[in-house]
């Protein structure tokens, strides 16, 4: 039970980093960007390639994902995102399918659509199992968690604590009011959207090994990226990381205890406290 | 002794630490014509919102022909009389004047829940809809799309849509709010022409039309309820000064 | 014109509408080979006419809709199977429970953002397939539920092997509705509605009870997007996971989007031209149809969907 505890929270850990930077994007451009998982493909796929062709040591090619996806999210914002900022959802929901469409294509040509295979170094194979094996922590997935709790500490000190923060918050709160304070709004929504999309593309690196990584990816993870955002609110940090451990422990917990029943659970709960509290659980609004 | 159509007593609001309203009780009597003035921030459209229903209030009743409606949702009050305008135009950008209006008159004939007739079947909707865009002239735009009308008309038809729900008890939230003063006459006037037993409420920044409209006025300061009075008792209050002074004479 | 004579004409048929039905009806006749398609892309109409109905007349953002043209669907090929074959009969109760669920999803779509309605929307239609796909021993599971054999329409008109009779029962069926649907939408209703998507704080302030509308108009979308799904299962003989897939909500939304929301033919239009594109593209590049699909999509949105072909498309921002 300790283990699966342990799992849940590894797989949360990893979707709150995955689903952050579409937290943020919603909440400081009110833009509803499904191609948020095709940037974490773009993360896992980019460490695969270069692990097989460049030959380069996994450590090295997760922060390198993070880099290229930062970069890829940056020019798209820049490009194509800024102009539908103010278009109704609706347009931007279809435009980000069709974003996402294209890039799930894109891979399955370029890459095919088998399995990726990633070889994890060989400290980070393994397991740990204390108390008689009641608990048994895969080291990999203890890295995870690791990780994915640094990178959150450092994001909290982010808003929190420094000048960009600040501008982010503000921005988020009341844009034009920002911008008419001299906060350069427009750099502000490139920064966050290629750290967000950065994010993802690490996330993507990190999971594919515990996620699986194939041209469906996107697809198939979005709806839990969307959970975490939907249930967690887009006003705090600790909304999006106390929904996505949630949501990871009663995944994990109900594929093993009811697998008849799997996905079944998760969908249920979502509907059920989105139907209870429209605005999310942990959100600040009220409405 | 003239009946109250509308009154709220000790009325509050506390939005987490702020208190948007602070113990408000307002009489409204029959055919008032009364102004509700105070500085900005002072809380007049939050109380408009407390007595729509928009928002619900912390603490405090009210009363609305003598019923209780102080947990009734917003639509029920309209149906009983309690109409409202909107400071800034709430508009339905894809309808045009005519569907706006024959939707609303409709709504208020009874029959807004029709689904298999067409809206414009019936003789009473016609008529009202050709008499309130006589009255607001807005005959020669009434197949514009709302989105498309320029912003003098755009007042006209906030405050027919408010006319068409037939109201008994009228609040007006700074109606001539962005008016260019060419339009304003135009506008003043079908205030002034409202029919006698409609009790109207008005909220404003003009002070010359505050005084020429109303009979009776209510200083709002910081959420509560500075002091109340003819229009001359108000003018000659040196507390009331002292609030505007510094912002000298608003002309909204 | 006057008020008093545009009031009366509003929403009054057309007379190319009427030429354009007449010719519908007239196709399983004049293109035999056809009927197969002409049945399958009058479903996918009615299906998208439904979707508008919530979409474009009422504002509600919907990436689940194909939850009830696949409870319409297996609904109407498990009563054919197992109770009774008359294809009428079978059409009554496939709206039937999909106005029931559509009812109970309506509570979650009242309040909330746009976010929040999309999760639910979506949601649901996962939820239903995960359900479909589990409870195998009823609806085939993976494998779908084959073998669904129907009666004859109205006792009568036996369904062919060239699709000739399921064609007309479609258009039949579409036709009743769109007629019906034109009537409410011009109606104080259906005007109503409109009030709702476009400014929901001012419907209310002019006495619209916008909760119990938003319930009646999803209730009814439902159903229609369930008859729908019921015609499918009927005329195809078998009903399979896919009908509750993220792939047809997404289509039928985009099928009304390229036909135009919030105007009853938009949905028409939009599964013809989807279709047809559908086939071209695919005759050219079988495998990657979905690059072609969101690279439309994507430049369709940037360019802004009014542009295409109504002069005005109002699916605001909440």
């Amino acid at each position: 039970m300790l283990t699966l505890l342990f799992d849940g929270v590894a797989y949360g850990m990893l979707l709150f980093i995955l689903a952050i930077g579409l937290a943020v994007t919603l909440g400081l451009m009110n833009f509803i960007n499904l191609a948020h998982g095709a940037f974490a493909m773009a993360g896992g796929y980019t460490t695969v390639l270069l692990m097989q062709h460049a030959g380069l040591p996994f450590l090295v090619c997760v922060p390198l994902a993070f880099v290229v996806t930062a970069l890829l999210g940056g020019v798209m914002e820049f490009t194509l995102y800024r102009r539908m900022y103010d278009k109704p959802h609706l347009d931007q929901v279809l435009f980000s399918i069709g974003l996402t469409f294209m890039a799930v294509a894109l891979v399955d040509f370029f890459v095919g659509s088998t399995q990726q295979l990633i070889q994890l170094p060989e400290f980070l194979k393994g397991r740990t199992e204390l108390w008689d094996g009641a608990l048994g922590m895969g080291h990999y997935r203890l890295a995870i968690i690791l990780v994915c709790l640094v990178l959150a500490l450092v994001l909290q000190r982010l808003l929190v604590r420094t000048r960009f923060g600040a501008q982010l918050r503000a921005s988020v709160d009341n844009q034009r009011v920002a911008s008419g304070m001299g906060i350069h709004v427009h750099k502000i929504f490139l920064s966050t959207f290629a750290v967000g999309s950065g994010l993802a593309g690490l996330g993507g690196a990190l999971g594919a090994e515990v996620l699986g990584l194939d041209p469906t990816f996107p697809l198939k993870y979005m709806i839990y990226f969307l959970i975490v955002v939907a249930v967690g609110g887009t006003s705090t940090l600790s909304g999006p990381l106390l929904a996505a451990l949630l949501l990871g422990i009663a995944d994990v917990a109900g594929k093993y205890y009811v697998p008849k029943l799997g996905a079944f659970i998760v969908y249920s709960l979502m509907i059920l406290i989105l139907m209870w509290r429209p605005q999310g659980l942990f959100s600040r609004d009220g409405q | 002794m003239s009946d109250t159509v509308l009154s709220c007593e000790d009325l509050v609001k506390r939005f987490g630490g702020i208190t948007a309203t602070d113990h408000v009780s307002l009489r409204i009597p029959r055919g008032a014509r009364h102004a509700l003035i105070g500085p900005n921030g002072a809380g007049k459209t939050t109380l408009i919102n407390l007595l729509t229903g928009v928002l619900a209030p912390t603490q405090g009743r009210i009363q609305l022909l003598g019923e209780d409606i102080s947990h009734l949702p917003p639509h029920q009050r309209v149906h009983r009389g309690l109409v409202r305008t909107f400071q800034i135009n709430q508009l339905f950008e894809g309808l045009t004047p005519l569907q706006t209006l024959a939707m609303t008159v409709s709504q208020h004939l009874g029959q807004g829940g029709q689904w298999w007739q067409a809206l414009g079947k019936s003789d009473a909707v016609i008529q009202r809809c050709e008499q309130l865009l006589a009255q607001f002239h807005l005959t020669e735009v009434m197949n514009q799309a709302n989105h498309e009308l320029a912003y003098g008309k755009r007042r006209l038809l906030e405050m027919a849509i408010a006319l068409a729900c037939e109201p008994r008890v009228l609040l007006l939230d700074e109606p001539v709010a962005g008016v260019p003063a060419g339009e304003r006459e135009e506008l003043l006037q079908t205030v002034a022409a409202l029919p006698a037993d409609v009790s109207v409420v008005l909220i404003e920044h003009d002070m010359d039309l505050v005084f020429k409209f109303a009979h009776s006025m209510t200083v709002l300061v910081q959420g509560a309820v500075l002091t109340e009075g003819t229009p001359e008792d108000i003018a000659a209050d040196p507390r009331v000064r002292e609030v505007y002074l510094g912002h000298g004479d608003s002309h909204g | 014109m006057s008020a008093a004579q545009r009031l009366r004409t509003m929403g009054q048929l057309r007379l190319w509408e009427v030429a354009v039905w007449i010719l519908l009806l007239a196709l399983p006749l004049l293109l035999p080979t056809h009927a197969l398609l002409i049945s399958e892309i009058t479903i996918i109409a009615l299906f998208a006419m439904s979707l508008d109905l919530i979409l474009g007349y009422a504002g509600i953002v919907s990436l689940g809709h194909a939850a009830f043209f696949g409870m319409g669907a297996y609904n109407a090929a498990l009563f054919a199977k197992h109770l009774n074959p008359d294809p009428l009969t079978g059409l009554v109760v496939a709206m039937a429970f999909s106005g029931v669920l559509g009812a109970v999803c309506s509570l979650g779509v009242l309040r909330g953002s746009d976010l929040t309605r999309i999760m639910v929307t979506l949601g649901v239609a996962l939820l239903l397939q995960e359900l479909a796909n589990k409870l195998d021993g009823l609806t085939g599971g993976a494998d779908g539920l084959q073998g669904v054999v129907m009666g004859p329409v109205f006792g009568h008109f036996e369904f062919d092997l060239f699709g000739q009779t399921a064609a007309w029962y479609a258009l039949g069926i579409t036709l009743l509705v769109f007629v019906m649907l034109r009537r409410l939408v011009h109606s104080p209703l259906g005007y109503s509605l409109q009030a709702i998507r476009d400014n929901r704080l001012r419907a209310l302030a002019i006495g619209i009870p916008v909760h119990a509308r938003l319930v009646v108009i999803y209730t009814l979308s439902a159903a229609l997007a369930g008859l729908a799904g019921g015609l499918q299962a009927q005329t195809t003989g078998f009903a399979s996971l896919d009908v509750f897939g993220f792939d047809r909500s997404a289509d039928v939304l985009l099928m009304l989007v390229i036909g135009g929301t919030g105007w009853l033919w938009g949905g028409l239009i939009g599964a013809v031209v989807f279709k047809t594109l559908h086939s071209v593209i695919s005759a050219w590049t079988p495998q990657y149809w979905t690059f072609w699909l969101g690279l439309f999509l994507v430049l369709l949105m940037m360019v802004g969907r009014e542009r295409l072909l109504r002069p005005w498309g109002w699916g605001r921002k909440s």
